[in-house]
């Protein structure tokens, strides 16, 4: 996956985050905060490996 | 009747013995009253002839056809909840077509359409289609790319996979290829690292052909019960020296990357080429049976656990209900519970109402529905509405 622009998404409720958002393949999605999420899992695996970061929330 | 003959046979030497049983009752033994052979191990029951109450069915006996036997959904491509995708190139893994087979590729710049096709055998509807439209016919080392199939861990737990008691399975399908000759299928155990390979052969091109493939059990290596990734099937199309350049490991075992797709013909060489599959039916035990047709209905149903479309909404309100840095908040239930929490995406005309800016995130998400929050810019307590958007959710593998 060719993941750009990922960033927190913060809830105005919770002031949480609890997702985050990307464009991955071209794609802007928003994406859970779950493991079983396989665009979340690769996530986590880039920015292990140093290829990405993901910016905080406004 | 008043008399009894017994006749030996002219030209054999065995000897006829009729014994009595070790009994001191009187039994009496009343013989048909017709011309024939009584029946032996060899001989033929006439189905007619059954009558009165069966015996009860022992269910040791029925293994392999007990309950729903088909383990792929969508294995007739019925359902295709993405419509016709252009995809290929520098993307290496594509949710395309026909729900739940997605393609996957290395280094080639082949690319394809993917999309459901009326081209199908007898009994079908409809096949998922591959249609070359850049080929790549000088294959480098590392060239790959195939169709596959995956499963839950919580899907294979029959299997008994990693136990001395693993079952095989069956791989039956229709397909018709471009190229004649040797093709690989591939079934890679994601939680333990171990594959086992199989090769079929296509004798005609472009030609329907049904295909079974038997997969032994493997004693080694459970599948995790969980939601997640735990066995995937590999149609290879194309395949590089990377993957051929050793013996095909037609037994399971840790993976070797020479070894996995040996004799594979190159269907990406062209852009004439297009490949088809359908009635695709994993099955446990070592024999294929006749396809289990499910309805569409079912099919969608078991297929929105991994990916749903809203289709075009027409008007989804948003409330704004708190002051000051509120947004307009909207909690979007989904069709069906979904495997994990999806991914969220929103394309098409989306249009947006009164002070109803472009819907910026989705927030909390969960796999029975998500909370939309729209940025807004009126009053408390007001109504707005987002119009004529998608919105895609997608928990797929």
């Amino acid at each position: 996956m060719i993941i750009t622009n990922a960033k927190w998404n913060r809830g105005s409720i919770s002031g949480e985050t609890s997702s985050l958002k990307a464009t991955i393949d071209g794609s802007e999605l928003n994406i859970p905060m779950d493991t079983a999420n396989r665009h979340y899992a690769e996530i986590l695996k880039q920015v292990a490996d140093g290829d990405i970061t993901i910016a905080e929330a406004d | 009747m008043a008399k009894i003959k017994l006749q030996g046979n002219a030209s054999g030497t065995g000897v006829l013995t009729v014994t009595a049983p070790n009994t001191s009752t009187d039994r009496t033994i009343t013989l048909p009253d017709s011309t024939g052979t009584i029946l032996d191990n060899t001989s033929t029951l006439d189905a007619t002839k059954l009558s009165g109450t069966l015996p009860a069915l022992n269910g040791s006996s029925l293994t392999g056809i007990a309950g729903r036997k088909n383990m792929v959904i969508n294995g007739a491509m019925q359902i295709n909840q993405r419509g016709t995708t252009a995809t290929g190139g520098s993307t290496a893994l594509h949710y395309g077509a026909c729900d739940r087979w997605r393609m996957y590729q290395e280094n080639t710049s082949a690319a394809y359409t993917l999309s459901q096709d009326s081209n199908s055998p007898d009994g079908f509807g409809s096949s998922y289609k591959v249609d070359v439209t850049t080929a790549d016919s000088t294959l480098d080392a590392t060239d790959r790319v195939d169709l596959l199939y995956r499963f839950e861990g919580n899907e294979l737990q029959h299997l008994k996979k990693g136990t001395a008691s693993a079952e095989s399975v069956t791989l039956s399908f229709w397909v018709s290829s471009p190229k004649t000759g040797t093709h690989i299928i591939e079934f890679y155990d994601n939680d333990n690292s171990r594959a086992i390979h199989k090769a079929y052969t296509i004798s005609a091109a472009n030609t329907w052909e049904h295909k079974t493939i038997l997969i032994e059990g493997d004693t080694t290596g459970a599948f995790d019960n969980d939601n997640n990734l735990s066995l995937q099937f590999n149609f290879w199309l194309m395949a590089g020296s990377n993957f051929t350049s050793g013996t095909l490991d037609t037994s399971w075992g840790s993976v070797t990357t020479a070894n996995r797709a040996v004799g594979q013909v190159n269907v990406m060489d062209s852009t004439s080429n297009n490949f088809y599959l359908t009635g695709v039916q994993l099955e446990l035990g070592s024999t294929a049976t006749d396809f289990e047709h499910r309805s569409f209905g079912e099919e969608l149903a078991a297929c929105k656990r991994y990916y749903q479309s809203s289709g075009t909404m027409q008007y989804l309100s948003v409330v704004r209900w708190q002051g000051g840095v509120g947004n307009g908040l909207q909690w979007y239930q989904f069709q069906n519970e979904m495997r994990a929490a999806p991914t969220m995406s929103i394309s098409g005309g989306w249009t947006t109402g009164s002070k109803f800016t472009t819907p910026s995130q989705w927030d909390v998400i969960t796999t029975k529905g998500a909370q939309l929050e729209g940025n807004v810019s009126q009053g408390l307590s007001e109504i707005f509405y987002a119009h004529d958007g998608t919105i895609y959710m997608d928990a797929e593998l």
